[in-house]
């Protein structure tokens, strides 16, 4: 018993010596180190992004002037977001707009269109089945399981907090 | 006791065996860089003409090969075994090249620091008389390299600063026995440091060259106290694809550790790309310091512009498992002295 102490004891000696010697090093890796341009990405983001949604809100209006309701009008703008990024892709142009704009490209719809079109492209040579049809939702996959577990979590607690007030 | 091992982990080759062949081949991109001019052949197309990336990696690594063969004057018959390895899974380019070349074939994976470790066992095999030919070679491509390890390649994300860009290109020299005729234009493989696995904990994969560096001071200092030789004896001292971060890291802890390096030191992968090329921390993969080595390191031993020089490819042995199970990235460097004589 006594021994086996000693032994855990010193395995989390050697484990902290470990983290030590990784966190110095980490901190002299600093100064080598150049730092991603946060404020101009976000702002880049920012202006790409909110002038992608606003255009498309202009249309959305726009059709629903020409007659067509709120609903469909919405679905339509969608679809043609989708197909614009997923056009994009294939003609290979999405990824370069993506590295200037970052998220303000890759977190509305498009960003999921260019996720599942990439990889289709990407794994065609392993065939139609296991290939895309397996590794189109390779990125878009967790996505989809993050999304809908978040939207039950919200929905439980819809349901649940009015109970309590 | 081992009459060839010098110190620790050092090599001693007492034959001398010399290099009688070499070729590059680069990539597109890294061909417009500022290497390319010494690169004996440039993809046009990066596909090779062929279905898949992995064909294409597989043709470029098969051209490179046969061309080296043939700019030593030998016959692919004469060559008595390959040691050749690249980075897609189960090295497959290197397996399917040599079941077309039908020779003797002992593969190798040591992530990017596959042309040093593959020169180290060519020049072992023809120093020990066991061959008197052998091939070392290695290679990798950009495209099967980001499926393999990162994103699609239309996938749009933005990288960040530190990341390295997979190089496009193989290289392979032939090895052999020296023989009076050759005349003395003709590089000798003199050491060969074989280096330890260092790991210091880094699990970022956008910081290869900061991983793998630890394991490049290691080699370089073992190397000197082996051999007894001054960092000052080298006209070149090249590490294969540290990157800008990582090349900063073993100058800095060299000149810490006493060792001046000096403006003799450089890597392979600040000095394939220019900035204009936004690759962000340079190249990386084993065709970096492949296509360097057998471009522009041979050329320039050939015409006497260099004597000495120390090459250090440098791996990252890490997998798709490894990362995503969180564990760090494990360095190497193997180190290999060549020389021309007076």
């Amino acid at each position: 018993m006594e021994e086996n102490k000693k032994q855990k004891e010193n395995e989390k000696e050697k484990e902290k010596v470990k983290k030590a010697e990784k966190a110095e090093y980490e901190a002299y890796l600093k100064q080598f180190t150049p730092k991603s341009k946060f404020v101009k990405n976000g702002i880049l983001a920012f202006l790409v992004g909110g002038l992608l949604c606003t255009g498309a809100f202009i249309l959305q209006t726009q059709l629903e002037k020409m007659g067509m309701d709120t609903k469909t009008a919405g679905n339509v703008i969608t679809l043609l977001l989708i197909f614009t990024a997923q056009l994009l892709t294939g003609i290979g142009v999405f990824d370069r707009i993506a590295k200037f704009a970052g998220a303000g490209v890759i977190v509305p719809i498009t960003g999921f269109a260019n996720s599942m079109v990439a990889t289709a492209m990407e794994f065609k040579s392993e065939g139609p089945v296991l290939g895309v049809g397996a590794k189109m939702f390779q990125l878009a996959g967790p996505v989809l399981v993050c999304g809908i577990l978040t939207s039950v979590v919200v929905g439980l607690l819809y349901y649940v907090i009015p109970l309590w007030l | 006791m081992a009459i060839n091992k010098l110190g620790k982990q050092t090599l001693l080759f007492s034959n001398k065996p010399v290099v009688v062949g070499a070729f590059s081949t680069m990539g597109t991109k890294e061909g417009q860089g500022p290497l390319g001019k010494w690169c004996d052949r440039i993809l046009s197309d990066d596909k090779c003409g062929e279905k898949t990336w992995e064909k294409a990696e597989t043709s470029m690594l098969e051209e490179t090969m046969s061309s080296a063969i043939a700019s030593s004057g030998k016959s692919k018959e004469e060559i008595d075994i390959l040691f050749t390895g690249d980075l897609i899974n189960q090295i497959m380019a290197s397996s399917y090249v040599a079941r077309n070349m039908k020779r003797p074939f002992i593969g190798l994976y040591g992530a990017c620091s596959t042309m040093t470790e593959s020169l180290l066992m060519a020049s072992s095999f023809v120093n020990a008389g066991y061959a008197d030919y052998a091939l070392a070679a290695a290679s990798s491509h950009f495209c099967t390299a980001e499926r393999q390890f990162r994103m699609p390649l239309e996938h749009g994300n933005q990288r960040p600063p530190s990341a390295q860009w997979t190089v496009t290109g193989s290289g392979s020299m032939i090895i052999g026995n020296y023989k009076e005729p050759m005349g003395k234009r003709i590089p000798r493989v003199t050491h060969g440091t074989v280096g330890r696995v260092i790991d210091k904990g880094i699990n970022d994969v956008n910081m290869m060259g900061a991983a793998m560096a630890p394991a490049a001071i290691d080699t370089l200092i073992t190397h000197f106290q082996d051999t007894g030789r001054e960092p000052a004896f080298y006209d070149m001292i090249l590490t294969g694809d540290l990157g800008v971060i990582g090349k900063q890291v073993v100058y800095d802890s060299m000149q810490k550790k006493g060792y001046e390096l000096g403006s003799a030191y450089n890597d392979c992968g600040v000095l394939i790309f220019d900035q204009s090329q936004d690759t962000h921390s340079g190249g990386s993969g084993c065709g970096c310091s492949a296509s360097v080595f057998c471009g522009y390191i041979y050329k320039h031993l050939k015409e006497k512009k260099l004597k000495n020089v120390l090459l250090l490819s440098t791996g990252a042995l890490l997998s798709t498992i490894s990362t995503q199970q969180g564990e760090s990235i494990p360095g190497i460097a193997h180190a290999i002295a060549m020389s021309m004589e007076d």
